[in-house]
């Protein structure tokens, strides 16, 4: 499962380097709300596995401090909701510090959390915020949608210089999916095909690719092959695998859960028809969350966030393009 | 609270003069700093550490190398007692590619990671928790290192103060916070800003021992600083000092902080940092009056030699920025 990937990635990397810890809410004695943190405190001990207060700017700042200093903390935020408590921490500090010191400051500090809907969790508890992130120089921003990646990049993540967002979706933590034996490392910036297809391109990340794949596989029955791609990494962007997509298959739909407003599946949009305007064949489609906070009523809450029929109705908009081009011709 | 040594014996002529020389340093700096600022050759903000000498300069003496540090936005002084290169600061002053950021900092970031310096930072308050984190970086991976944060009465209500101090305390890191009480939050005076204006009874509400100290009393400040330190070491952190001081003049350069009181600034300026410390060295230690203008006239000609040396110094290139811009 997701939550043992990520356990497993936490693990190892404890075991290899003696200067990785962990620090948050509920993580040591109780192993963590998702349990991914379950067994570390036996194994590593109360010095590298430490309850926090609830104090979010506080522990922020305390782990990108400690990674100033040449340690490599984790800090795990229980919601993403919650680390906007911790903002200036992230924003002013760990994101500029490289900078401001003209390049010779690094800060090797990994947030993790867990963001989107959830069965009724309502506005607090339940948003998809990867794009305050995305709009920040200096942060890298990391969305795993399934449990081999989530390990994989999590693995990278904690051998790295500058500052990472890795954001977890609470409903993957009991998916389950295959994990490659061995040592499974996976560099950012490259992004993986989940499905490959040749008629319509479709982007998604964390949460939004099971749904993406389920589309995928209902307009498989109408004859339409999507490929379905998911960066893994937002920040680094793989966008050459973007591009080379869309050359084969001229239509795009990018699913998000977040809101739509100043989204992430925006400026992909901006950025290929940018660099491959003239690969279109019909507008891109953007399937998001509503401008809206996550309601409470479980139905409301699903009206609020892009469910699979809505990834399925974009893709057919997109061919319908096509084939009035083809009439007109 | 006493102006003796912690072992009672009497303060060496060596560490009198380190602090002299330090605190001169430092007002030297600001006061020649304000005249490059004025003359246009310095850009953007500048918090001068003007009055408020005696606390970098006895904190700074009681630590040792492997320490860290962690400063505020007034941070020249910080800088300087831990004994930054005068070359690189004013050079970076001058946004020169041989400053300690390569003039991609300024006055308020000058940080040297190697050195143990965290930086000063430009957001009032930030530098309590990054300077709990190293000291918990310390704590995990062993060291006997002590991090000293300094911050401030304007800092002491921002929510990070309290949350990072209690971090601190429930894991008993090597860990002390300096609060520089200069009376002001910007423009703001400490009556306004809180009901009770002896800040280190904010540590002692959750259980971390706290001091007050005469903050323009470099001695007085090395003395509580070297117990503070000593106990850290023994794993008896995190420990709170409460400096008390006042500054000579506005927040920054181009405030002329017409709030403060004559008679207030007069009685501080009575009590001047710079001139104690140099009255401790003569009185305390027999040095003689040569022997004093040498020291000045050393730590002015080693500032005229730094700005000499930034006005001959370049600037990062647009094109090495446009490299530097492509790893983002």
């Amino acid at each position: 499962m997701y939550r043992d990937a990520l356990r497993e990635a936490i693990d190892e990397e404890m075991e290899r380097d003696s200067s990785v810890f962990i620090i948050g809410e509920g993580i040591a004695e109780r192993g963590g709300s998702y349990k991914v943190t379950e067994g570390l405190l036996d194994k590593y001990g109360a010095n590298r596995v430490r309850d926090t207060p609830i104090a979010e700017a506080g522990m922020i700042g305390v782990g990108v401090g400690a990674a100033i200093a040449g340690a490599r903390p984790i800090v795990e935020i229980l919601y993403v909701d919650f680390a906007m408590l911790g903002m200036d921490m992230l924003v002013n500090q760990a994101a500029k510090f490289r900078l401001m010191t003209g390049g010779d400051g690094r800060v090797p500090f990994v947030m993790r959390t867990q963001g989107g809907t959830g069965g009724g969790v309502a506005a607090q508890h339940s948003q998809s915020l990867e794009a305050l992130f995305y709009h920040i120089p200096g942060l890298q921003v990391v969305m795993p949608s399934v449990p081999a990646d989530a390990k994989g990049l999590l693995k990278y993540a904690l051998r790295q210089q500058d500052p990472v967002m890795f954001l977890e979706h609470k409903h993957l933590y009991m998916t389950k999916g295959m994990v490659p034996d061995g040592e499974h490392v996976i560099e950012f910036g490259k992004g993986d095909i989940k499905r490959p297809g040749k008629d319509v391109t479709i982007i998604a990340w964390s949460n939004m690719i099971p749904r993406a794949l389920e589309a995928a596989a209902k307009l498989a029955e109408e004859g339409i092959d999507a490929e379905v791609l998911d960066p893994r990494t937002l920040v680094p962007l793989d966008k050459a695998m973007i591009l080379t997509s869309v050359a084969k298959t001229n239509r795009v739909v990018i699913a998000q859960e977040a809101v739509r407003r100043g989204g992430v599946a925006s400026d992909i949009a901006s950025i290929i028809q940018a660099e491959a305007f003239y690969d279109l064949d019909a507008p891109i489609e953007i399937v998001a969350g509503l401008n809206i906070p996550v309601p409470f009523n479980l139905e409301l809450e699903k009206a609020s966030v892009p469910q699979v029929d809505d990834i399925v109705v974009a893709a057919r908009r997109t061919l319908h393009a096509k084939s009035f081009a083809l009439a007109a011709e | 609270m006493s102006a003796q040594s912690s072992n009672g014996n009497a303060p060496s002529r060596e560490l009198l003069e380190k602090l002299f020389r330090t605190a001169y340093k430092i007002r030297v700096f600001e006061t020649e700093g304000i005249k490059l600022y004025r003359q246009g050759l310095i850009r953007g903000y500048f918090h001068p550490y003007l009055g408020q000498e005696g606390i970098a300069t006895g904190v700074c003496a009681a630590l040792k190398d492997g320490d860290y540090i962690a400063s505020t936005h007034r941070g020249h002084g910080h800088c300087i007692a831990w004994g930054a290169s005068i070359n690189k600061m004013v050079a970076e002053l001058l946004q020169k590619d041989t400053g300690y950021c390569r003039g991609y900092g300024g006055s308020m970031h000058i940080a040297d990671i190697k050195a143990g310096n965290l930086g000063a930072n430009g957001i009032v308050g930030a530098g309590t928790p990054l300077g709990v984190g190293a000291a918990l970086a310390s704590q995990i991976k062993g060291t006997d290192a002590v991090t000293v944060t300094f911050t401030t009465d304007g800092a002491s209500n921002n929510g990070t103060f309290m949350e990072s101090l209690n971090l601190a305390a429930i894991w008993n890191l090597a860990f002390v916070l300096v609060v520089e009480n200069n009376q002001y939050a910007v423009s703001t005076k400490i009556e306004e800003s809180t009901r009770e204006v002896d800040l280190y009874k904010r540590g002692l509400a959750i259980g971390v021992e706290s001091y007050q100290v005469d903050g323009n009393d470099s001695l007085a400040v090395y003395n509580m600083t070297k117990d503070a330190v000593e106990k850290c070491r023994r794993g008896e952190g995190p420990i709170l000092i409460e400096a008390k001081t006042y500054r000579h003049m506005g927040h920054h350069v181009n405030d002329p902080g017409k709030y403060m009181p004559a008679d207030r600034l007069a009685y501080y300026k009575e009590r001047d940092p710079v001139d104690r410390a140099r009255a401790a060295l003569t009185e305390m230690s027999g040095i003689d009056q040569s022997e004093i203008d040498a020291i000045e006239n050393e730590i002015r000609l080693e500032f005229e030699a730094a700005v000499e040396f930034s006005k001959a110094s370049g600037e990062v290139t647009i094109a090495e920025f446009r490299e530097f811009a492509a790893a983002y």
